[in-house]
């Protein structure tokens, strides 16, 4: 038998069937939801003493910009340059413990940037353990100082690069190797086929790591604020805290979600991927490439890089864990954060799901405007940072509803706002499995549209629902700009201590509550590859 | 509504007993894919108790005619009625869950999260719960599935998901199933062997039916009735001898077997073709220059190697019992010849080629048939003659 063939869903026609409204009604309240931080924010600036133009202009806004875009090139360049090599050597060549070092590499994408933020100032810091293990040698007293771009660059490589690592080795799995072996049965040598069959057939996946990256570094709050660097989050969250100039800090939030949604567009455009395997032939692996003598090189590279990624987190970690012991701290102490994270997590991951799912089931399954209307809604909230989201909500909550204002509430709403794409993803990878004929069937054997949702599609989606879920979960238990920022006062989560801690630089405390995220984004990445090798 | 003529064995008796009300019936149904109509003002009635096939190429509008009946599209202009209720069209639309009408699905669509037992039971909601059971028990003896009720969908064949979709749409007793692509997913054997058990399930349950398919041969051997549909239009109904014998239009003809198309000039002897003449009559045209096209298929042309023959073979097409020739007449034109194993003939090899079919062959004129007879052929020989 041959496997189902799923019928192209109705998206696009004419008049189909209508859309009911058990979906459409949830669906306008959830897009409501999500376009309400950026219309507030448009308000806000546009209601501002001086014009929106002359706060645009001044000297600040652009280098601030000129920072951030420096900052975000520079980190996607030098990810490009380390995980593209990387990924070609763990996937095409004999390079020796080729599966060890393909776990390592992705490895530091488990480490939230504020954590690795410190772990970069404790080890490459003025008076860090680098500069400690070298002044015996060299004498000197102090290193330069990392803080500032060069901290934020590395920071941001080191624990960003593997968004492109995990994409490009995607692409190298898809691709069909008889491709390579076309170009080389046309007289083409290695190094030709490479340049012009392999890596045009990679860029797009290159393309939508990159992507990736500069969108992690447009939102990043954690490293650019710990290496004290004036980004665009940097200068909201001073100017939101300070309260010098509320509707200026609405002005920069709308130019980063323009540049955020400008990246996105450009990276969509150019970057999905659009080279498939045609044909139906047997796919065999691709040819082994032997290094030769470059294979200290390689190995040395990859050791480089693993040392850096994933020797040097967990050697700080014990480090802080062994000072806080030594300090006799009390390992309980992170017990209560604990607590408040998981609620607060709990609660937003619930939420979370509830709004994805209307507009997950309509946007999948139904065409027409409003079904447009929401993957548009979807896409925005891409481009929305944690940042922008909560200093909108803060506005808006100051001004009209006061009585959400620092309540457990409003966060999980940020919370939901902010991830509802993470929610949405797997929620509509998990639909779009599901054959529309299973719905059709049971409407033809009597059943309404939202008995044959509950009976039906629900159940087959529940793994989707179940793995998005966690993945919200998890993400939510590392958030900070967000979370800083909207936490009812006396709600310090692990996150939040962690920051306090660190930032007033008793990094032997952030040990403990440091380990608990690290096992918690660990668990989240294992989840998120685990959908990718589903897909792939 | 017509009914079709009753000279047919049992079985198909079931739909004669006079002018009964159709069950399903499209009136002047239009369904547009932006400027594309995927069903062009089509009208069509079934039966009480008929199984009518829609035939047709892909992409000729028969599923979407399928969908329009269960209710998964909106017909842009037209009626759809069902068991004597416009159920869309007019103002009017009931939802697919109101219309009693059951589908089986290309992919079967049965609920992998529950058993057999539980997908029958599935559109049994409304009968009483005491009910359920034995109507449930009840279908699945009809499709011979009753043994695997605690089954689940992936644990079956292909052949048992297709029985088990079936008897899933007949439990609620609908006023007709539909059935899209209904044998696409088997193989070959598998196939035939689950298409005379559908037809033997359908009967018993004396239950009308819809089915889609493009496959020429189940088609005629499953529809009491068969629609070719081409390009949203119908291009003819009627009892499988009426479409296979006396195909209306060009597209029905060359949509059965392979057939070749032979031009012909109509004279006062008949027909005289670049095979020559076939002696037959035609209605006098209206119009034109007496130009026709007759419809040739390979066990109408008779070969016969000749050293000084018009033909020539391009090609054998060995098939076990018969050979099929690709023959080239002096004009480049390549008809099909089927000729039983015994007759071997090489590639290039010099034919007489002749149409001598034994019937009156279908006969066309810009792609409309014509009426045919035979003519009386004026002297014997005169027919045997007619050789290119």
């Amino acid at each position: 038998m041959r496997a189902p063939v799923a019928r192209p869903v109705a998206v696009g026609r004419g008049r189909t069937v209508p859309v009911p409204a058990f979906l459409t009604v949830p669906s306008l309240l959830v897009c409501a939801a999500v376009l309400l931080p950026v219309v507030y924010l448009v308000v806000r600036a546009a209601g501002a003493d001086e014009g929106v133009l002359e706060l645009l202009l001044r000297g600040r806004t652009a280098r601030v910009l000129l920072n951030t875009l420096l900052l975000a090139a520079a980190v996607t360049a030098t990810s490009m340059a380390v995980a593209v090599p990387l990924a070609w050597l763990t996937a095409r060549t004999d390079l020796p413990g080729a599966r060890l070092w393909s776990v390592l590499a992705a490895l530091p994408l488990v480490v939230p940037s504020y954590i690795g933020g410190f772990m970069v100032v404790t080890v490459f810091g003025p008076v860090g353990a680098l500069q400690r293990a070298l002044e015996p040698l060299t004498g000197l007293a102090r290193l330069p100082d990392i803080h500032g771009f060069a901290g934020a660059w590395l920071t941001l490589t080191l624990f960003a690069y593997p968004y492109v690592l995990l994409s490009v080795r995607a692409g190298f799995r898809g691709m069909d190797p008889s491709l390579e072996e076309a170009s080389r049965s046309l007289g083409e040598g290695e190094w030709t086929t490479f340049r012009r069959v392999t890596l045009p057939l990679l860029q797009p996946w290159i393309q939508a790591g990159a992507l990736l990256v500069a969108l992690y570094v447009l939102s990043d709050f954690g490293a650019v604020a710990i290496m004290r660097f004036e980004s665009f989050t940097t200068a909201i969250y001073l100017q939101y805290q300070t309260a010098l100039n509320r509707s200026y800090a609405a002005v920069l939030s709308l130019v980063l979600v323009a540049l955020a949604a400008v990246v996105l567009v450009l990276g969509e455009q150019r970057g999905r991927p659009r080279f498939h395997r045609l044909g139906a032939g047997a796919k065999r692996p691709a040819r082994v490439v032997a290094l030769g003598r470059w294979r200290p090189v390689a190995v040395l590279f990859c050791a480089g890089v693993a040392a850096l990624g994933v020797a040097m987190p967990v050697g700080v970690l014990a480090y802080w864990l062994a000072i806080g012991v030594q300090h006799g701290d009390a390992l309980t102490r992170v017990l209560a954060p604990t607590a408040r994270s998981v609620t607060a997590s709990a609660l937003g991951a619930g939420l979370t799901l509830l709004m994805a799912l209307p507009i997950a089931v309509l946007s999948v399954r139904h065409g027409g405007a409003l079904a447009r209307f929401t993957l548009r809604v979807m896409y925005v909230s891409y481009a929305l940072p944690g940042l922008v989201i909560a200093l909108a909500l803060v506005f808006f909550a100051a001004r009209y509803a006061p009585a959400v204002y620092q309540t457990l509430g409003l966060l999980v709403f940020a919370y939901a706002v902010h991830f509802l794409p993470q929610a949405a993803g797997p929620l509509r990878s998990a639909l779009q499995q599901v054959s529309p004929s299973q719905e059709e069937a049971a409407r033809t054997l009597g059943r309404t549209a939202p008995d044959v949702l509950w009976t039906i599609t629900l159940p087959l989606v529940r793994s989707g629902i179940v793995a998005a879920a966690a993945l919200v979960f998890l993400t939510i238990m590392k958030e900070l700009p967000a979370t800083l920022l909207l936490s009812p006062t006396g709600f310090d989560t692990l996150a939040t201590t962690i920051w306090t801690d660190a930032n007033d630089g008793r990094f032997g405390r952030t040990g403990p509550p440091a380990l608990v995220l690290l096992a918690v984004s660990s668990a989240s990445m294992w989840l998120l590859l685990g959908q990718e090798g589903r897909r792939a | 509504m017509s009914i079709p003529g009753t000279t047919h064995e049992t079985g198909r008796d079931r739909r004669a007993a006079g002018e009964r009300p159709a069950v399903v019936a499209l009136r002047a149904v239009t369904r547009r894919f932006g400027a594309v109509a995927a069903v062009d003002r089509l009208s069509l009635d079934v039966a009480p108790g008929e199984i009518l096939a829609l035939l047709g190429p892909s992409g000729s509008g028969k599923t979407t005619l399928l969908r329009l009946v269960a209710g998964f599209e909106r017909p842009d202009d037209g009626e759809v009625w069902i068991a004597g209720r416009r159920v869309a069209g007019g103002g009017d639309w009931v939802p697919p869950e109101a219309r009693g009408v059951g589908m089986v699905f290309q992919d079967y669509a049965l609920f992998p999260h529950l058993t057999v037992a539980e997908n029958v039971e599935f559109g049994l909601h409304c009968v009483l719960v005491a009910e359920r059971g034995p109507r449930t028990a009840e279908v699945l003896d009809l499709v011979g599935m009753r043994g695997l009720a605690a089954r689940y969908p992936h644990e079956l064949s292909g052949g048992e998901q297709q029985r088990v979709a079936l008897a899933r749409a007949l439990a609620p007793r609908p006023f007709a199933v539909l059935l899209d692509e209904p044998f696409s997913n088997l193989d070959a054997d598998l196939r035939r062997q689950v298409r005379e058990e559908v037809r033997g399930i359908l009967t018993s349950a004396g239950i009308s039916a819809v089915f889609v398919t493009h496959d020429q041969e189940e088609a005629l051997m499953l529809g009491d009735r068969v629609a070719v549909i081409n390009a949203g239009r119908l291009e003819q109904v009627g009892t499988p001898e009426e479409i296979f014998h006396a195909p209306r239009t060009r597209f029905v003809a060359g949509f059965f077997g392979r057939a070749d198309f032979l031009p012909a000039r109509v004279t006062a002897r008949g027909l005289e073709t670049e095979a020559g003449l076939v002696a037959q009559r035609v209605t006098p045209l209206a119009s034109g220059d007496g130009h026709v096209e007759l419809l040739v298929r390979p066990d109408d042309v008779t070969i016969i190697a000749a050293p000084d023959g018009a033909g020539t073979v391009l090609d054998r097409l060995f098939a076990g019992s018969e050979i099929i020739y690709r023959v080239a007449l002096p004009s480049g034109r390549v008809l099909h010849s089927r000729q039983p194993h015994t007759v071997e003939l090489p590639r290039g090899a010099r034919v007489a080629v002749r149409v001598a079919p034994g019937h009156p062959l279908a006969c066309f004129h810009n792609g409309a048939a014509l009426e045919v007879e035979a003519a009386e052929p004026s002297s014997p020989r005169e027919r045997g003659e007619a050789t290119a």
